[in-house]
């Protein structure tokens, strides 16, 4: 067992504290970004919708998606009843396939810029906390916040490589910077060896992959329930009423969302099918039993039901859009519940002394 | 799950929520009054029945319905975990406890109502499953369906031209395309290959619905699995003492839990020896002193009585397996010795006491009944401290899990222990009501506070009691599941499964060739999806592609296609 080293741990503490703040000033970057750009986005379409009245051409420069909304939201037909998808938006959200766009957002870039120069000091918090402790960073409550909002945050610069995703990046600094606050403020615990019952090499397979997956569900919490906010404004659009989630235009119209999302979930949910297997072996390597209906195995099975449950939805009549959403939105409150609620008050034995 | 069920049927809920937009509610409780219930009969109710059980919302429903069913046993104690604590509870709830108990809330995975769930729910999914692997396996067998008369009504469509000079005729063309989607792994059908419009129609990705398949067979695999282990398994606890040998006979057990069908023959009769136990505490990080580190238990087992005894050890996620079952390292704790004399001077107990881990730092209660005492039977109650500290207000507590300062405090009784009528006692407790006190501190006599070596004197010459020294003690639990391994693997092919489903895509491509008017060949194909497939546009890209680079015809991409990110799904449902 190699020896426990201090002063990395402070370090990783300091760390931890900067990438926190990196974190608040890209997190107020996205939201000056979410105002901004939303502005720009109704001056193109108003350009847009004044040019198609005297030539009928409603391509707006660098947004086809947008101004062609029609075209945009016809998703798979013959499926399912589609309220978000049988409107005509008029310029309305933005590009669906999620792909950069030719506009400069100068405060999104500046944003992600802080959010890379963030998850590095992160992860070089999260490197001298397993350092210092010589061994895997996820033991307590503390590492699981600590290395989960690491874990987040990087999953979301890594899909942002392939998509623009970046109306995402409110919602994911925030859950980070929480996670990263909660972790010092009410779960702080000093570098330490693991208890006997952690020490084993399940440990980093099992939790590392639950880690991922949670991270994953993470990024599809946000999006449905961006694309539930988006589909009560496509409808409350499509009926000629007044934009009064303006700050959505950045937003993908809430079918591309819905897919993206799905998308998401069913990698999420193989990574959480894995998390539950490898956690009986565990189970099974530790306390002789593969199934014993603790508390947190309850709770893992809860959340593979129900994303089990959402992946059929969307095979069902009348199950789709909104309410694929609901479920997956119930499915992220069992997580949060599971890492918790289940951890920190119910008595089972994943209850971890001194957290 | 059904989705052949579903298009037949159309929802009644929608039908009677647009009647009730369109007609209005007067409109359609006269609708509903006048309509005649079809006579379905008895054979009809039945089918109607399964329908409805088969039925993919009806699936969905059961689903959600046994998350929020497994919920409950998280917020109440269980009895297959912990029967003890669920009496406490009834105990201190005895407003609602019995009501609860009254719903097997304190058993719910066994209960009445998260049973007919979860069995409702497999024969859902095996009246899904069937019909669906037996059109799967006509599907197989079958050409691919034939071209449909308009391609460009396809999700993804295409057109190619093959100048006339090229010397392709649509025949070759058609032939070429066909040889280029079986190396793509379609299986591929061409028709009317010398006619005026020879076409083909490929199919590719069966896998998917065969994982598909594989997945929700493989969890009705797991379960039957489960209730094998549930079956010829058993389970049972046994607590050794430094030197104490467990043998794998019935009566070698603290405690035993067989599975319903087990038989004690099945036992073979190995046996492990409890050698040496060291337990290592953090002595290094700060906030964390006393936390244990690690715990290692040094044993010798036998296969068999006969057999050569062979060196092991035992740890925390390192278990031992013997005869067909596994040895595992639950909990530990000490074993003050204790000598006691009776009141005629003889030694009527000698040996280890087990005592029980309560709190912190390995705080321990004891018990020691003494039955075989004369003239009076004796009973001791009490606590072990392995290092022993007082507060300022004079409360003892253990300061360190480790042996620094041993002590034992204990009370004293005499009388009848109860035990000579045959019923059977928790070791772990004492029932003092019937009993005279001899030593607390409430009476002359005070408390018993041993340190190892002394020995205190009763009063009333009841006796002696001489604390010799500690041991170790380990809990180990003693597994056989029969149903584990095929659990295991049922689990690992339905993960196989899953993703073959969810990463395999069933594509159809149709692909018709004719001679245009000025001699050119025309080409144009169309592809179609069945599920979800953001993959098609790439698909189709890929395969004109393909068909440009095999006719040396130069590279014009097509526009693409405006649903870019949005699944193509079949139409042809």
């Amino acid at each position: 067992m190699p020896a426990i080293n201090e002063t990395l741990g402070q370090y990783s503490e300091l760390f931890m504290l900067l990438a926190a703040g990196t974190y608040t000033v890209a997190f107020i970057a996205f939201a000056w970004d979410l105002a901004k750009s939303s502005k720009t986005f109704q001056a193109v379409d108003l350009k847009a919708a004044a040019s198609s009245a005297s030539e009928k051409v409603t391509v707006a420069a660098g947004r086809v998606g947008a101004a062609l909304g029609g075209a945009d939201a016809g998703g798979p037909a013959g499926r399912a009843e589609r309220p978000t998808s049988s409107l005509t938006v008029e310029g309305g959200t933005a590009a669906g396939d999620m792909k950069y766009a030719a506009e400069r957002r100068v405060p999104a870039r500046i944003a992600v810029a802080l959010t890379v120069l963030g998850v590095l000091i992160h992860a070089a918090g999260v490197l001298t906390r397993a350092l210092g402790a010589g061994r895997v960073p996820w033991g307590n409550m503390y590492e699981f916040l600590t290395t989960g909002a690491f874990v987040a945050v990087a999953v979301f610069l890594v899909t942002l490589i392939r998509r623009d995703l970046r109306f995402l990046g409110t919602f994911v600094l925030g859950l980070a910077i929480i996670m990263l606050v909660a972790a010092s403020v009410s779960f702080w615990t000093p570098v330490g060896h693991l208890v006997p019952a952690l020490q084993s090499y399940w440990l980093i397979i099992h939790v590392s992959i639950a880690v991922l997956s949670s991270a994953l569900f993470t990024l599809t919490f946000a999006m449905s329930v961006l694309q539930l906010l988006q589909s009560y404004r496509q409808k409350n659009l499509g009926a000629g009423r007044k934009d009064n989630l303006a700050f959505m235009r950045v937003v993908p119209n809430a079918l591309s969302l819905e897919n993206l999302s799905y998308r998401i979930n069913a990698i999420a949910f193989i990574g959480w099918t894995f998390t539950l297997m490898f956690g009986a072996i565990w189970a099974e390597k530790a306390w002789g039993r593969f199934w014993g209906w603790d508390p947190k195995e309850v709770w893992t099975f809860v959340i593979w039901v129900v994303y089990a449950g959402y992946l059929h939805a969307r095979a069902t009549r009348g199950w789709t859009g909104t309410r694929a959403a609901w479920l997956s939105i119930v499915g992220y409150a069992c997580v949060i519940i599971n890492f918790t609620l289940v951890n920190t008050v119910f008595q089972g034995l994943h209850s971890y002394s001194g957290l | 799950m059904s989705e052949s069920v579903k298009a037949k049927k159309k929802s009644p809920s929608a039908e009677s929520a647009t009647a009730e937009g369109t007609t209005g509610e007067g409109k359609l409780q006269q609708a509903k009054s006048e309509a005649a219930l079809p006579a379905l009969g008895f054979k009809g109710m039945l089918r109607w029945a399964w329908t409805q059980l088969t039925s993919m919302r009806t699936a969905l429903f059961l689903l959600l319905m046994l998350a929020v069913g497994a919920v409950p046993g998280s917020l109440f104690p269980q009895r297959p975990a912990n029967p003890a604590v669920v009496t406490q509870y009834i105990k201190d709830n005895p407003s609602y406890g019995q009501f609860l108990d009254a719903l097997q809330l304190y058993d719910v995975y066994s209960s009445a109502w998260f049973s007919a769930i979860y069995i409702l729910l497999f024969i859902s999914l095996i009246g899904c499953v069937t019909p669906r692997a037996i059109a799967h396996y006509k599907a197989m067998k079958s050409q691919p369906p034939r071209t449909p008369k308009r391609l460009s009504r396809l999700p993804e469509y295409g057109t190619l031209a093959l100048p006339a000079d090229a010397g392709i005729p649509a025949s070759k063309a058609i032939n070429d395309a066909a040889g280029l989607l079986r190396k793509r792994g379609y299986r591929v059908e061409v028709r009317n290959a010398d006619g005026d419009l020879p076409s083909l129609g490929a199919e590719r990705g069966f896998l998917k619905e065969v994982g598909n398949l594989v997945f929700h067979t493989s969890l009705i695999g797991v379960l039957v699995s489960v209730a094998v282990g549930g079956l010829f398994g058993y389970s049972g606890q046994r607590i050794l003492v430094e030197g104490d040998t467990f043998v794998n006979t019935l009566v070698g057990y603290d405690q035993f839990t067989p599975g319903t069908n087990f038989q004690s023959s099945s036992l073979q009769p190995y046996s492990m020896q409890l050698d040496k136990f060291d337990a290592k505490f953090d002595r290094e990080s700060p906030g964390k002193a006393g936390q244990p580190i690690d715990y290692t238990a040094e044993v010798t087992t036998k296969e068999t009585p006969d057999s050569p005894a062979k060196k092991e050890t035992l740890k925390v996620n390192d278990p031992v397996s013997l005869g067909g079952t596994s040895l595992y390292l639950t909990g530990n704790g000490y074993a003050p010795m204790v000598t006691v004399r009776d009141g005629e001077g003889n030694v009527s107990f000698q040996g280890p006491v087990i005592a029980k881990v309560q709190g912190d730092n390995y705080y321990s209660s004891v018990v020691i009944k003494v039955p075989d005492a004369k003239p009076e039977q004796l009973g001791f109650v009490g606590f072990f401290l392995p290092t022993a500290l007082v507060t300022s207000d004079g409360i003892s507590f253990s300061g360190a899990p480790e042996l620094v300062n041993p002590q034992l405090s204990l009370n004293s009784f005499y009388g009848d222990l109860g035990l000579d009528k045959g019923v059977p006692q928790n070791v772990f407790e004492l029932d003092v009501e019937k009993l005279k006190p001899l030593n607390n501190r409430n009476l002359a006599a005070g408390g018993i506070t041993l340190t190892p070596g002394a020995t205190v004197n009763l009063p009333e010459g009841k006796g002696s009691i001489t604390f010799d020294g500690v041991k170790k003690y380990i809990g180990v639990d003693i597994h056989h599941n029969p149903g584990q391994l095929y659990a295991l693997i049922f689990g690992l092919l339905a993960v196989a499964g899953l993703m073959t489903s969810l990463y395999v895509n069933r594509r159809r491509v149709w692909v018709r060739t004719g001679t245009h008017t000025d001699g050119r060949t025309m080409v144009e194909y169309g592809l179609l999806a069945r599920g979800e497939d953001h993959r098609l546009a790439g698909e189709a890209a890929a395969l004109r592609e393909l068909f440009a680079r095999e006719w040396n015809l130069p590279e014009t991409p097509q526009a693409p296609s405006t649903t870019a990110v949005s699944s193509s799904t079949s139409k042809d449902q």
